[in-house]
C-alpha cells in the first residue's frame, strides 16, 4: 500500500469547501516561489479554480430545473430542484431536519470513534509488532474479504434492531481501511531516523511524538478518507434497520408517503455530509504533509 | 539508551579506549580483537574498502551495535553525524538542531539559544525556519553538524560525513569542521573512503582491513593544508597503497 495524495485531484463537489482554503494555500506559495507559475494561470484574468469548477455542476442542476418545468423530465421520477427545497424548507420548519441530523450524526460520531480507535489500534500493534502481525492479520485479512453490509442480518440477530446494529455497522465499515493504512504506514517509518532517535538518546515518548506519528500521519490520514466514506455508506444501509429516527428514516417516510422530493433530498443530505467529513480530512492532510516541498509550493 | 561502555575517569576527560573488540555478524567475524584510541580532541581518521568493518567499529563506538565483545570506553558526551543528514523532514532547522540536545539539561530558552547559536556557527542563522526538504545537500550537512554540536561533545563520530556532498561543497564542509574543532576541541573519529580528506583533516589515520587495524600513519603537518599539497600527496599516495590501490 502506498502513500497515494488524493488531493491532488479534487472532486467536483467539492468547490463549496476549498474557497476559504484556496486562496491561504496559494498565497504564501506565490511569494515563496517568485516566478509565475505555470498552468496556474496567467494574471490577467485570474478566475479562481474553485468557481470554474463549480460551473458545470451549476449548469447541470439548471438544465434539471429547466427539463423538470417543461415536463421533459416528470416529478413523479425526478422532482424539480424547485421543489426539492420547498421540501426542504418543510423539514426544517417542523423539526425532522434538525432532528434526523442529530441522530445520524451522532451513530455515525460513535461508530466511526469506535471502529477508528480498534482499527487504528490494531493497525499500530501489527504493524510493529511480528507476533502481532502473525496472529492478529490473518483473521482480520479473512474478515476483510466479508462484504460487511452483507452481515446485517447477522447483526440484527445479535445485536437487536436498536441503535447497536447501526453503531456496529459503522465501526465495522470504519476499522478496516484504518487498520490496512496504519500498518502498512508502520512498517514504513525509515528506520535510519529510528536510529538517529537512539543516537540522540530520545526517550520513548519522544520517538513517538518525533519521529513515529509524523511519519505514519499521512498514509494514516488516507485510510481516514477512506474510513469516513465507508462510515457514511455504512449508516446509511444500517438506517434502514427498523427505523424510527435519523436521516434514513426521514427518507422511509418520504418513501411510504410518495414524497420523492424529500427522499432526493435525503439523498443529497448524506453526500453533503461525506464531502464535509471529507474536506475538513483534506485540509487535516494538506496540513500534515506542510514539510514536503511539493506541497508547501 | 545509556552510554555504551563503563566510564572512566580518563574517558570522562574525553577519550576513547578500545582493547580487543571483536565483533560478529551470522558467523561472520567484522572486527577481530581490535585495539584504538583516541586522545581528548585529537582527530583520528578510519579508512578502508567497502566492508573492512570501520561503520562497525564507528556504530559500536556509538553504541548502535550490541553483542561485541572486549572493552570499550567513550565519553558519554558524544554525538554522530552520518553520510545522510537524518533531518526529521518534518521539523524544521531550528527544531531538528534542538532536537540534538539532550532532553531535560537545559531550559527551553536556553537550549534554543544554544541551538541558534550553533547554526550561526555553520553559516544557517538564514534558515531557521526552513523546512529541511527545501535545504541543499551542504545545508542540510551542516544542519546534521549543528544537531551533532549542540550537545557539546567530547566526541565526534562521523559516518562518511561528506560522501554524498559535490567536490566543492564538500571542501567547504571539511573546513567548517577543522573551524569547529579549533574552537571547541572536540575528538573526531572519522569514518572516510577518501583519503585525501584523511590526511586533510586528520592527526592520524588509521586503515582499517578485514577488522583489523593494519597500519597506521601520522599526519604531522600544520593545519590548515592545502588539498593536495606537496606534503600532503605522499602521505595519500601510502595510505593508498595500504588499501591495495597503488597510484
Amino acid at each position: 500500500m502506498t502513500t497515494v495524495d488524493t488531493s491532488a485531484a479534487p472532486q467536483p463537489v467539492a468547490a463549496p469547501a476549498p474557497p476559504g482554503a484556496e486562496p491561504t494555500g496559494a498565497a504564501p506559495a506565490a511569494a515563496e516561489q517568485g516566478a509565475p507559475r505555470p498552468g496556474r494561470g496567467r494574471r490577467a484574468r485570474r478566475v479562481p479554480t474553485w468557481l470554474l469548477r463549480a460551473a458545470s455542476p451549476v449548469a447541470l442542476v439548471a438544465l434539471w430545473q429547466v427539463g423538470s418545468t417543461t415536463g421533459a423530465v416528470p416529478d413523479r421520477i425526478l422532482p424539480a430542484p424547485a421543489r426539492i427545497l420547498d421540501g426542504a424548507g418543510e423539514t426544517l420548519r417542523d423539526g425532522s431536519l434538525v432532528a434526523a441530523l442529530q441522530v445520524s450524526s451522532q451513530r455515525a460520531v460513535l461508530g466511526f470513534a469506535l471502529g477508528a480507535a480498534v482499527g487504528l489500534l490494531l493497525g499500530l500493534l501489527v504493524g510493529s509488532s511480528r507476533l502481532a502481525d502473525l496472529v492478529v492479520d490473518p483473521p482480520l485479512q479473512m474478515l476483510r474479504t466479508i462484504p460487511f453490509l452483507g452481515l446485517i442480518p447477522l447483526f440484527i440477530v445479535w445485536f437487536g434492531i436498536g441503535e447497536t446494529p447501526k453503531i456496529g455497522m459503522v465501526a465495522l465499515g470504519v476499522s478496516f481501511p484504518l487498520y490496512l493504512n496504519a500498518s502498512a504506514a508502520i512498517r514504513q517509518v525509515d528506520p535510519k531516523l529510528l536510529e538517529t532517535a537512539q543516537v540522540l538518546r530520545f526517550s520513548a515518548w519522544r520517538r513517538i511524538s518525533v519521529v513515529v506519528i509524523p511519519s505514519v500521519l499521512p498514509q494514516v490520514l488516507v485510510g481516514l478518507r477512506q474510513s469516513l466514506g465507508v462510515a457514511w455508506l455504512a449508516l446509511i444501509v444500517a438506517e434502514r434497520i427498523n427505523a424510527d429516527a435519523g436521516l434514513g428514516y426521514l427518507i422511509n417516510n418520504a418513501d411510504q408517503s410518495m414524497r420523492m422530493d424529500l427522499v432526493v433530498f435525503g439523498l443529497i443530505l448524506y453526500a453533503l455530509l461525506g464531502l464535509s467529513t471529507d474536506g475538513a480530512v483534506r485540509l487535516l492532510e494538506r496540513w500534515a504533509v506542510r514539510w514536503r516541498p511539493a506541497v508547501a509550493r | 539508551m545509556t552510554a555504551p561502555e563503563a566510564t572512566s575517569e580518563e574517558t570522562r576527560a574525553g577519550a576513547v579506549r578500545v582493547r580487543g573488540l571483536t565483533k560478529s555478524f551470522d558467523g561472520n567475524q567484522v572486527l577481530h580483537g581490535l585495539d584504538l584510541d583516541i586522545a581528548p580532541g585529537e582527530i583520528v581518521a578510519l579508512v578502508g574498502t567497502s566492508g573492512s568493518g570501520k561503520s562497525t567499529l564507528l556504530r559500536v563506538l556509538a553504541g548502535l551495535s550490541r553483542d561485541h565483545t572486549g572493552e570499550v570506553e567513550v565519553p558519554a558526551e558524544q554525538a554522530v553525524a552520518f553520510q545522510e543528514a537524518r533531518l526529521f523532514p518534518w521539523r524544521r532547522t531550528l527544531a531538528n538542531v534542538l532536537l540534538g540536545v539532550p532532553p531535560g539539561t537545559l531550559p527551553r530558552a536556553e537550549a534554543e539559544q544554544r541551538a541558534r547559536d550553533v547554526l550561526a556557527e555553520v553559516g544557517l542563522s538564514h534558515r531557521l525556519t526552513a523546512w529541511p526538504l527545501t535545504l541543499s545537500g551542504g545545508e542540510a550537512q551542516r544542519v546534521a553538524l549543528a544537531r551533532a554540536l549542540v550537545a557539546q561533545p567530547r566526541l565526534l563520530l562521523l559516518d562518511e560525513p561528506f560522501g554524498a556532498l559535490d567536490a566543492l561543497t564538500r571542501i567547504t564542509a571539511q573546513r567548517l569542521l577543522l573551524q569547529l574543532w579549533e574552537r571547541h576541541r572536540f575528538g573526531v573519529l572519522l569514518v572516510t573512503h577518501d583519503v585525501h580528506e584523511a590526511v586533510a583533516l586528520a592527526d592520524r589515520v588509521l586503515v582499517l582491513d578485514g577488522g583489523r587495524l593494519r597500519h597506521e600513519v601520522v599526519v604531522d603537518l600544520p593545519r590548515p593544508r592545502e588539498h593536495g599539497s606537496a606534503d600532503a600527496a605522499p602521505l595519500a599516495g601510502h595510505l593508498l597503497h595500504h588499501l591495495g590501490l597503488d597510484a
